[in-house]
């Protein structure tokens, strides 16, 4: 009777703390997507602020990146945004005070209002950035719509300034391309000799020295990523700047050399694995046949093992493209979109860790980092259900 | 012609083969019987040097094969293994088609003339009498065939390397009797033009295709001689009572 409600109140608890983890994995799922989709929809329009131009304008919207260039005066005539030929007149805060004496704005700026009203009535290429409260119904120019955040404008906007006033940048291009090159290049460097090394593990190495071998191996995953950041960013940066007679050496090379040797571990451990279990009597086979050892390394080993191979590099990529703190402190952090390793990155995680602090709980800029954890997530995902794929696979073989 | 002359093995510490002495004859078929364990699959693999994969071994004495000493530091492992050929207990094609299975010995060697290569597969194939059976899945991956084709492939893919002799170790042992048949005949077949080595546990199997038979017990050679007189009029007692099911 007892051992019987002991037993049953034992398979309770192990069947609530599996279902309390899974519940957990999808809370947190959850909550990640409910932020990061609330971006999308929002105007990255300073918060209180509006676009006014003259009536006689016929622009009703604009997405925010142009809206970036005709502030940074890189767009400064209508005929590119499509309308007529004539100067953009670009007028906010600033600039009012110059067109205006001070008796017209006011000793306490009480007239300002119509400053802005009489110099958008009166001039056809005026474009201003005003206070929303300026807009009351004597107000004679025209309002016009920021374009709201999308997924293709976060996808495809090439700059990320998320605190840019009045008009918030959120381009992840150059965050995704960071992240992209970054792992990359950690990847081209892992692994020719992550499999070197596995393959000097598991068929060349003597029992002793592969019993050495392979802790000081599993030693490297244990180091703590902030570890690997500072041994970059004292060594690794330093020598990528004088070698390549840089201003600053945090470059994506530097990452993708920190990121390559933490996912070193990885690759070697999973793609050993896989070459250890390729059956003896392979090896034998091809021996017995007069081939050599590299022959049948090359020709029979590896390509019997190529499927847990490709494991071992992509869990190894995923391991690199997640990773924040290591990356943060040698990449230099500039959201460049480039394919040069020698110019300075930021990646995603990087971004995250680096922004999160800063920008206040449930503004657009918050919620900007979280529809980056989500794009991250998903990338991390398709790669482990790329990885589930193959593994499946080979099961069945 | 094999020559085994006073050869003691020792895996680390555990004596396999002690004083061994035999000549085995060309072109003919030699079986190895004897219990499990009695050091027969050992002195197989001795013949191509497959025991130098194993960490720990030592051995003594001499082996040579057509005269040259097999041990000897000038002798090129590769070389050797090329003209004596095995067959493994298990069959174990690689997992690629059936025609780069039997491709893989000349690739290795280095032969490119794909005319070349394909008529050497063609003819190791019908050598192990199989052509008939797979002459239209070559391109088809060899681990889909039956235990007992797959095991012919692999005496294609030892044949098409041009071997001088053939080691099989229990080649048979781990198929169905018809199988086994069509196994038996490739080695009588075979035998006018290889030397054959082969380890059976099989006292009938060895019976029918071998014309000398050596038995083993505990690491040593206990009798060697024709096979009709192994198994009808053995000398020793201890091969009596083997060859007559008493023991093994």
């Amino acid at each position: 009777m007892f051992k019987k409600l002991s037993q049953k109140i034992q398979v309770s608890i192990l069947a609530i703390c599996s279902l309390a983890t899974s519940v957990t994995v999808i809370l947190i799922i959850i909550f990640l997507f409910s932020e990061g989709i609330s971006f999308l929809g929002m105007k990255p329009t300073e918060e209180g602020y509006v676009l006014a131009v003259n009536t006689k304008n016929n622009l009703s919207s604009i997405s925010p990146e142009l809206c970036k260039k005709v502030f940074d005066q890189e767009v400064d005539n209508w005929s590119q945004l499509g309308e007529k030929d004539m100067p953009i007149e670009l007028v906010n805060s600033d600039q009012i005070a110059t067109f205006y004496s001070e008796e017209a704005i006011g000793s306490e700026m009480e007239y300002l209002d119509t400053c802005y009203n009489d110099y958008v009535s009166k001039h056809e290429g005026a474009f201003a950035v005003m206070p929303k409260n300026y807009v009351t119904s004597k107000f004679k120019g025209r309002i016009v719509e920021v374009q709201e955040n999308s997924i293709a404008s976060l996808v495809t906007g090439r700059e990320w300034f998320p605190t840019a006033k009045p008009i918030a940048q959120f381009g992840i291009l150059p965050l995704l391309m960071g992240t992209l090159i970054v792992s990359l290049g950690a990847i081209l460097i892992a692994l020719p000799f992550g499999l070197a090394c596995a393959i000097y593990m598991s068929e060349i190495a003597k029992k002793g020295r592969r019993k050495i071998m392979k802790p000081l191996v599993e030693l490297l995953a244990g180091i703590p990523s902030v570890v690997y950041g500072f041994f970059g960013l004292i060594v690794i940066v330093p020598l990528i700047q004088k070698l390549f007679h840089l201003d600053v050496g945090e470059t994506a090379l530097a990452g993708s050399i920190i990121l390559g040797i933490m996912a070193l571990p990885t690759i070697i451990t999973i793609s050993e694995d896989a070459l250890r279990n390729v059956p003896n009597a392979m090896r034998e086979a091809s021996l017995a046949m007069g081939a050599t050892k590299w022959q049948t390394i090359y020709k029979v080993v590896i390509p019997y093992a190529i499927s847990g191979i490709t494991t071992a590099a992509v869990l190894g990529i995923g391991r690199a493209i997640g990773e924040t703190m290591a990356v943060l402190m040698v990449t230099g952090n500039a959201a460049n979109v480039t394919f040069n390793y020698l110019k300075p990155v930021r990646t995603i995680p990087a971004t995250i860790a680096a922004e999160l602090g800063e920008a206040p709980s449930g503004g657009i800029h918050f919620k900007a980092l979280f529809a980056l954890g989500c794009i991250l997530f998903l990338i991390t995902m398709s790669i482990n259900l790329y990885v589930n794929f193959v593994s499946k696979r080979r099961g069945v073989k | 012609m094999i020559q085994i002359k006073n050869v003691n093995f020792y895996y680390k510490d555990f004596h396999a083969l002690t004083d061994i002495n035999m000549q085995i004859p060309d072109k003919a078929v030699t079986a190895f019987i004897g219990p499990s364990g009695c050091g027969k699959s050992t002195l197989l693999r001795l013949i191509n040097r497959m025991n130098d994969l194993i960490d720990g071994t030592r051995l003594t004495g001499n082996i040579l094969v057509e005269g040259q000493d097999i041990y000897d530091k000038k002798v090129e492992v590769e070389e050797l293994r090329k003209k004596v050929g095995m067959v493994f207990q298990k069959p174990n094609p690689f997992p690629k088609t059936i025609f780069e299975n039997v491709a893989y010995g000349l690739r290795v060697q280095g032969m490119k003339n794909e005319s070349e290569i394909k008529d050497r597969v063609e003819d190791a194939i019908k050598k192990a009498a199989l052509w008939s059976e797979v002459e239209r899945i070559l391109n088809n991956n060899a681990t889909n065939l039956s235990g007992g084709q797959q095991q012919r492939l692999c005496i294609a893919r030892c044949l098409a390397v041009e071997p001088h002799v053939i080691l099989m170790d229990e080649p048979a042992s781990a198929l169905d009797p018809i199988s086994t048949a069509k196994i038996e005949e490739l080695v009588l077949d075979l035998k006018s033009k290889y030397t054959i080595v082969i380890v059976t546990h099989n006292m009938q199997q060895a019976l029918r295709i071998s014309d000398n038979t050596a038995f083993f017990y505990l690491g040593e050679l206990v009798e060697y001689n024709n096979t009709r007189d192994i198994f009808h009029n053995p000398a020793q007692e201890k091969t009596k009572n083997y060859v007559t099911g008493q023991f093994g």
